[in-house]
């Protein structure tokens, strides 16, 4: 009677106040049947590896509006391979430039979602990037 | 090395997985608890539960801190704490959105903190219906106490009271008035009652009328459950009075009455160990939690050994009203039996 969730994290790194997105999209996924945890703002990339952590979990969603992205999501990547969270996708949500997203992507991100994403598109690929099924079709 | 021995050394990937594996209910997770289920018993546990908004998780919060700092300045510097807060899954989709972390952001960084937000999973009573397995492993992992935040429901949330040794209720002013005060379970499950945002206009009145409450409700507890539990190994202390429900003041936000909570919680705990009641509730706890595993066990079992329809055919005569819901369970169970 196994009843396996898929667990995301959404953290908002950095020193951008704007979270409206972050939460639209922490809600999608928990109609797409997540467990969504969300940490607020202004995370370090250490606060948001060690959550990630401690709740197991299997995708970490981050929006970035700040442009620190090139500063945050190394780091984060970096921290995660210490501790031995390669298992846990990443995934970047804000504004960030064109020319970045290559960038991020050899660093291991999954995918880069600009302004105008929509939720679905949000979910099934937090879904395959995890391996999981939908949970709810 | 094995997931159970990293557990004991301290390994919190290990622990946070071993964690899942228990809410996933996957057996290779289970017979890892069952190999730590040993080195159980230590940890104090302590549940934090009261309606949404009242301030539970900002209250969680500041107790670890004080508590940490405690650690610091006087004794033992590596006390250590664990937090599992149970936010509700959505009934429709299964989802949830856990934000107590939110209110809990001065506990990252500290090594000796670990926090684990958990979805209710339909289980209804304020927690999942793992959360006693992952108390289990967070006590064999060696933390000291460990601070169980319920869904923040109302009312119903009473399971709290079987998992925990010490139960904290928080209100805050205006939260309803003595009426619901007496005719809610809550205030009989509380071993120290709170209200928060004391700064709040009112509080004084909502202070008193607890307190007020408290003389009336408070029902006698534990003693009379005690000879049909055949315990007569258990005799209370002499000296140890009965617990009085001590209703405190606090704002969260400020830090104000933080640290008389903590010592009142300590109090607790030495007049559970003085007077024998934590092992009368030790028992208790397990004993509730072998019933539900037996319960749930049975059921599934029983159910895997039906023909398929069986319990659809008997749904059905009762959806048209031909059998009550209690005719048609007994039906499938004589089916069973013959």
């Amino acid at each position: 009677m196994t009843s396996k969730k898929i667990r995301v994290l959404i953290a908002k790194p950095g020193l951008d106040g704007h979270d409206r997105g972050a939460k639209v999209v922490a809600r999608s996924m928990r109609d797409a049947g997540m467990e969504v945890i969300y940490t607020g703002l202004r995370q370090t990339p250490e606060m948001i590896a060690e959550a990630a952590l401690q709740e197991d979990v299997d995708a970490v969603g981050l929006s970035i509006l700040s442009g620190a992205h090139m500063v945050l999501v190394p780091r984060l990547m970096e921290l995660l391979r210490q501790q031995g969270q390669d298992n846990v996708r990443v995934l970047v949500g804000g504004i960030i430039p064109d020319e970045d997203v290559p960038r991020l992507k050899e660093l291991g991100v999954v995918e880069v979602f600009g302004p105008g994403t929509s939720t679905k598109t949000i979910v099934d690929t937090v879904i395959r990037a995890v391996g999981g099924e939908p949970a709810h079709t | 090395m094995s997931l159970v021995e990293r557990v004991l050394a301290g390994d919190r990937l290990a622990l946070a997985r071993l964690l899942s594996q228990i809410e996933n209910e996957e057996t290779t997770g289970l017979d890892d608890l069952a190999a730590l289920y040993p080195h159980t018993g230590d940890a104090h546990l302590v549940g934090v539960t009261g309606a949404p908004g009242t301030g539970k998780s900002t209250l969680v919060n500041k107790l670890v801190m004080h508590m940490r700092q405690e650690g610091e300045e006087g004794g033992d510097a590596d006390t250590m704490i664990a937090v599992v807060a149970v936010d509700p899954s959505s009934p429709f989709t299964g989802g949830a959105i856990l934000g107590d972390r939110i209110r809990m952001r001065d506990l990252a960084g500290d090594p000796c903190v670990f926090i684990r937000s958990m979805a209710s999973r339909g289980a209804l009573g304020g927690l999942a219906r793992a959360t006693a397995g992952v108390v289990q492993a967070l006590d064999a992992a060696g933390f000291d106490v460990i601070m169980i935040e319920t869904v923040g429901a109302g009312q119903a949330e009473v399971d709290i009271a079987r998992t925990a040794h010490t139960t904290v209720v928080i209100t805050a002013p205006g939260m309803g008035d003595e009426v619901q005060a007496i005719k809610a379970g809550i205030l009989e499950i509380a071993d120290i009652l709170v209200v928060n945002k004391a700064d709040i206009p009112g509080a004084d009145n909502t202070l008193r009328a607890l307190r007020a409450t408290l003389e009336m409700a408070k029902p006698e507890r534990y003693v009379p459950s005690l000879p049909q539990q055949g315990d007569a190994s258990i005799e209370r202390g002499e000296e140890a009075d009965s617990w009085e429900t001590p209703v405190m003041a606090t704002v969260a936000t400020e830090g104000e009455g933080v640290a008389e909570l903590i010592q009142a919680i300590e109090d607790h705990r030495r007049y559970l160990q003085a007077s024998g009641e934590w092992t009368i509730r030790e028992r208790g706890r397990i004993r509730s939690e072998m019933e539900g595993l037996l319960r749930d066990t049975l059921a599934a079992r029983f159910l895997e050994r039906q023909p398929d329809g069986r319990f659809e055919e008997a749904l059905e005569k009762v959806l048209t009203r031909s059998l009550s819901p209690r005719q048609a369970i007994l039906s499938i169970l004589d089916g069973e039996d013959r």
